[in-house]
């Protein structure tokens, strides 16, 4: 492990990992901070806990009405967040890290957690993303959800994962950040069954939730490990103790940390639920599973770079991880005639993107951010979108029943066609920024990962704009009693704001702002030159996703596109409809020889123990029901017994007094 | 000697006691038991217990013993089959295992020199017993009047018979006698006593009604039962002999014409054809 | 002396036996005396071993509960008797398994 990572990473000298150092006296607006998780708790506290308990006309009401108060509350919590980002804006660089102490949440003897908030640039952020793009998509919900009965519970569940992540991003210590990161997972799995009436939601979110558990269990060990070495698990203690830890614990809880991520963000080998996870309303697809929470594995990996920074075992593993999954969400993406699956895979590859930055180290972590919120924006954009196609086309995800849809929906169309642009990387738009940067880095720093990235961006590119054509442009292939309609504004507004940002995310690169805003947490490195002159490399990859955007229009726009899937295809291409054999593999390496050691075991059970139990009470009950046929309630033959006892008691003591 | 000479009795009694079948000779058998050791009582020195032993044992336990066989039933007897299967072959074996034991044992004991009770008895033996009784064993003594008083109690409870029924007083019966006959008709005074008007007037002979039947409810119905209810035609034969030496008669008189002999025909009759048989003599 | 102790035991023994296979429960009553009887027999030797009267007033003891004991056994003889008819002790075995 330790040659590999020294061939694929760099050594990190120069690399100054800063600590964290929150200052909790901050005042002014920030002792408002706690008001950004509040208002969207309250929101789901009313919807989801008072609501049902109200009676008559005022539950009518509720029910009626209760999206309102839902898309408000996540409303008023980004213009919070808007004001605490300008205030952090006004303060200097040295100061932009904002503590606030809540209460103490448990304590020991030995340990202490307080319900600590952290609010950092990093998280300030975060929380821009995640109640922008939130109110954006509870908006664009209203509109999607109009004809739902369950509207009501549908935004308190959305409100409940709003305030769970805000959590996760705002706490100031892991085990804060684990509360979150679980009240995500609980609203994760309640959004994708929100339709639990169909058999595949409800399976869909159990097997979120248990691929999540798995993850989970590496981020609590991973707590726990903290809890052992430190003997906490603040951010700020921990980076500033984390160097005298020994190289095995650290690797440890690198490695823990790591699986952690990989689950939530669908990472291989736990990427097996995010597919399944789009058989749940369109909004929570775009929230929860494109934009935000699968991205929590890559806040995770930067935050704790004042932990990865001193592993690079860890950091290695990071980088395969995401290597392995940016090409293989990028595979599947090319296969799934699902359009919502196309796009699933698509976030898979693309937080692949996000990881291998991350992994990269300082270097990477700013553009692992920045792609992050550029790929937060055009890919809800693109979810929107193809949600707004779906409600045009009567809930048809199967983009072989589309087709020429450009001039049907023309504003679905447009913005659709910026979130394309943006994520393969057309020039000017803001993925072109975000990910030619990490393309960039990952060249720098280890060639072979980063022609694998490369790789990916044609892929992409590919895949896009498969499903650009087989959508928008090509021939009607529409069912007869289709009619595709244009959405409401209410769903088109988040549309278009959605692509404005993914058109101009890249602003945010300017000067550098992105990384030198994220200085103070991701701390600095001395730059690897690339193999390459920068602007040679951006030519390389625009030339790549040109392949890539070509292919397709060979492959799919110039060809008749069947209604039916074809059978007789490739290896390749079955492989990937079959989601590159995960679920087989899981199946083979988990479930199965999990369902036959539980079988053995039950039967080790059963034959076993319960054998010795039962079969030790059947000799005993046994012997029992033959011994009480002494008991013959003949008073002659009790006293029988009794000569009998008197006849041994007078032996023995003729025994002892004579013998 | 004495000694010699009981110990095969009772040994052969207490045998007799285990084999006899009627519980009464079991129990006279017991009573020998007793009785010889009520001597070798006396023999040890004991002449007390030799009083006591007669008396409470013999003359009060054993004949509470046979008091209660007779409210039971004399001729109750075992039965020889054994019910519980080997309960004889074992309780023979343990038995004989038990006293082979028990006799061995004692016979590898030495007891050493009799002290003999000379001395303790000095001022002659019931005197000393009391002095240790009343001084010594006083609460003892005591606890056994208690012992006997719960006795005593318990057997009165135990042999209590809840009366189910309220006890009818003389003005019930008398109501009772009235309402049978007015009902039943049944005779309201008293019955007939036996032999009126009859030849002869013990107890076993039915009196006569005035048109010479026999009032069958003169006789009592246990003598009814056994069959000894005197036969009319053996009275006559009877009288006829008296008759004879008296009066020189023939011994076919008429019984009609003869009020002593009146009787004759019905007394004894148990039926319709000894009546008829009685006046065709 | 050993004598009288033999003729105790045996005559114990006799008992023993008795109880275990008479059915009439007057009978084993009686044989129950016997017992007590061979023990007195054995308490009145002992006296006159000792030279001491302890022995006598254990067997007078011995006597009293015994009459206790044939008082209350034969009360319940005749409890029995009255309710089932029969003094055999076989029949008084609704008490079992």
């Amino acid at each position: 492990m330790n040659l590999l990572s020294q061939s694929v990473l760099r050594a990190a000298e120069g690399t100054e990992i800063p600590v964290v150092a929150p200052d909790a006296g901050a005042g002014g607006v920030f002792d408002l901070l706690w008001l950004v998780i509040a208002l969207p708790l309250l929101g789901a506290f009313l919807l989801l806990g008072v609501a049902p308990f109200l009676k008559g006309s005022l539950k009518e009401a509720v029910d009626k009405h209760g999206h309102l108060l839902g898309t408000a509350t996540s409303v008023a919590s980004f213009v919070l967040s808007l004001v605490l980002f300008v205030s952090l804006l006004g303060r200097g660089e040295e100061e932009r890290q904002i503590g606030q102490q809540l209460w103490t949440w448990f304590e020991t003897a030995t340990i202490s957690v307080g319900m600590d908030l952290l609010y950092d640039p990093l998280a300030a952020l975060f929380l821009l993303l995640i109640t922008g793009v939130g109110s954006l998509i509870h908006v664009y919900a209203i509109g999607y959800m109009e004809h739902d009965p369950r509207r009501r519970r549908f935004f308190g569940y959305l409100n409940l994962f709003v305030a769970a992540m805000l959590t996760l991003i705002l706490s100031a210590n892991f085990v804060g950040l684990f509360l979150g990161w679980e009240g995500v997972g609980l609203a994760s799995y309640l959004l994708i069954g929100f339709w639990q009436h169909k058999p595949s939601a409800a399976a869909a979110a159990k097997k979120a939730f248990v691929i999540n558990r798995v993850g989970d269990i590496g981020l609590s060990l991973a707590i726990a490990l903290m809890f052992a070495t430190f003997g906490t698990t603040d951010f700020a203690a921990v980076s500033e103790v984390a160097g005298e830890a020994d190289q095995g614990t650290l690797n440890a809880l690198g490695l823990l940390l790591l699986l952690g991520a990989c689950g939530k963000s669908a990472q291989v080998p736990l990427q097996a639920w995010l597919l399944d996870a789009m058989e749940g309303p369109t909004p929570v697809s775009a929230l929860i599973h494109a934009a935000t929470m699968v991205t929590a594995g890559v806040y995770l990996v930067v935050r704790s770079n004042f932990i990865y920074e001193l592993t690079p075992v860890a950091q290695t593993a990071v980088v395969v991880v995401a290597t392995v999954t940016l090409l293989w969400g990028a595979i599947l993406g090319c296969a799934k005639d699902d359009i919502k699956k196309a796009l699933a895979g698509s976030t898979m590859s693309q937080i692949g993107y996000m990881m291998l930055a991350a992994g990269l180290g300082p270097a990477g972590y700013p553009y692992a951010i920045f792609h992050l919120l550029t790929h937060g924006f055009f890919k809800a954009n693109m979810f929107l979108g193809a949600g707004s196609v779906m409600h045009g086309m009567n809930d048809d995800v199967d983009m072989r029943h589309y087709g020429a849809l450009r001039k049907a929906m023309p504003v679905t169309f447009l913005t659709f066609a910026m979130g394309y642009l943006a994520i393969i990387g057309f020039p000017g738009f803001s993925g072109f920024w975000s990910k030619d940067r990490i393309i960039e880095t990952a060249l720098a720093e280890n060639l072979f990962v980063g022609l694998l990235a490369l790789l990916g961006a044609g892929i992409t590119a590919f895949y896009m704009t498969r499903l650009m054509l087989m959508t928008f442009f090509t021939e009607k292939r529409w069912a007869k009693d289709v009619h595709p309609h244009e959405s409401p504004k209410v769903m088109t507004f988040p549309l278009i704001v959605l692509a404005a940002l993914s058109v101009l995310g890249g602003v945010l690169l300017l000067g550098d702002w992105i990384k030198k805003w994220l200085e103070p947490v991701t701390g600095t490195v001395e730059h690897h030159e690339p193999p390459l002159p920068a602007i040679v490399i951006t030519l390389i990859i625009t030339a790549v996703v040109a392949i890539g955007v070509a292919a397709a229009w060979f492959l799919v726009g110039r060809r008749e596109i069947p209604r039916e899937a074809p059978q007789d295809v490739s290896f390749a291409t079955r492989a990937a409809r079959a989601d590159l054999y995960g679920d087989a593999i899981n199946d083979a390496v988990v479930v199965r020889p999990g369902a036959s050691l539980v079988g053995g075991l039950a039967t080790f059970d059963r034959v076993g123990v319960d054998g010795a139990v039962e079969g030790g009470s059947a000799a005993v009950g046994g012997l029992s029901s033959t011994l009480r046929r002494v008991q013959n309630g003949f008073v002659r033959s009790y006293a029988l017994s009794l000569l009998a006892g008197a006849l041994l008691v007078v032996l023995a003591l003729l025994a002892v007094n004579l013998g | 000697m004495t000694f010699w000479l009981l110990a095969p009795i009772m040994v052969a009694a207490a045998l007799g006691i285990l084999f006899v079948r009627k519980a009464v000779h079991a129990a006279l058998l017991l009573a020998v038991v007793m009785i010889s050791l009520a001597v070798l009582y006396a023999v040890l020195d004991a002449p007390f217990l030799f009083a006591v032993q007669i008396i409470v044992y013999t003359g009060a336990i054993l004949m509470l013993f046979l008091f209660v066989m007779m409210l039971i039933g004399v001729d109750a007897s075992d039965s020889t089959v054994e019910t519980i299967r080997g309960q004889r072959v074992m309780a023979v074996v343990l038995g004989l295992l038990f006293g082979t034991v028990l006799v061995v044992g004692i016979s590898q004991v030495t007891f050493g020199a009799v002290v003999g009770l000379d001395e303790a008895n000095a001022g002659g033996n019931v005197p000393a017993i009391a002095n240790i009784l009343f001084s010594k064993y006083v609460f003892a003594f005591e606890a056994t009047s208690a012992l006997l008083i719960t006795a005593a109690l318990g057997a009165m409870v135990l042999a209590h018979r809840e009366r189910l029924t309220p006890k009818l007083g003389q003005a019930d019966l008398a109501a009772q006698r009235m309402r049978d006959y007015a009902e039943h008709g049944k005779h309201l005074g008293p019955l007939p006593s036996p032999g009126v008007y009859a030849r002869h007037n013990a107890v076993d002979t039915p009196a006569l009604l005035p048109d010479g039947t026999a009032a069958e409810s003169s006789v009592s119905r246990v003598l009814a039962a056994r069959g000894t209810v005197r036969s009319a035609p053996a009275l006559a034969d009877d009288i006829d002999d008296v008759r004879r030496q008296i009066g020189g008669l023939d011994g076919h008189s008429d019984p009609t014409t003869m009020p002593e002999t009146s009787g004759k025909a019905g007394a004894p009759a148990h039926t319709e054809e000894d009546v008829q048989k009685g006046e065709e003599k | 002396m050993t004598q009288y102790i033999v003729l105790s035991a045996i005559l114990f023994t006799i008992g023993c036996v008795g109880v275990l296979t008479r059915r009439n429960a007057i009978v084993v009553f009686m044989c129950v005396e016997l017992m007590l009887n061979a023990c007195n027999l054995a308490f009145v030797a002992f006296a006159k071993q000792h030279g001491n009267l302890d022995g006598q007033i254990t067997a007078f003891f011995v006597m009293v509960v015994a009459a206790a004991e044939v008082v209350i056994g034969l009360a319940i003889i005749m409890t029995i008797f009255r309710t089932r008819r029969s003094a055999s002790v076989d029949d008084a075995s609704l008490l079992k398994y």
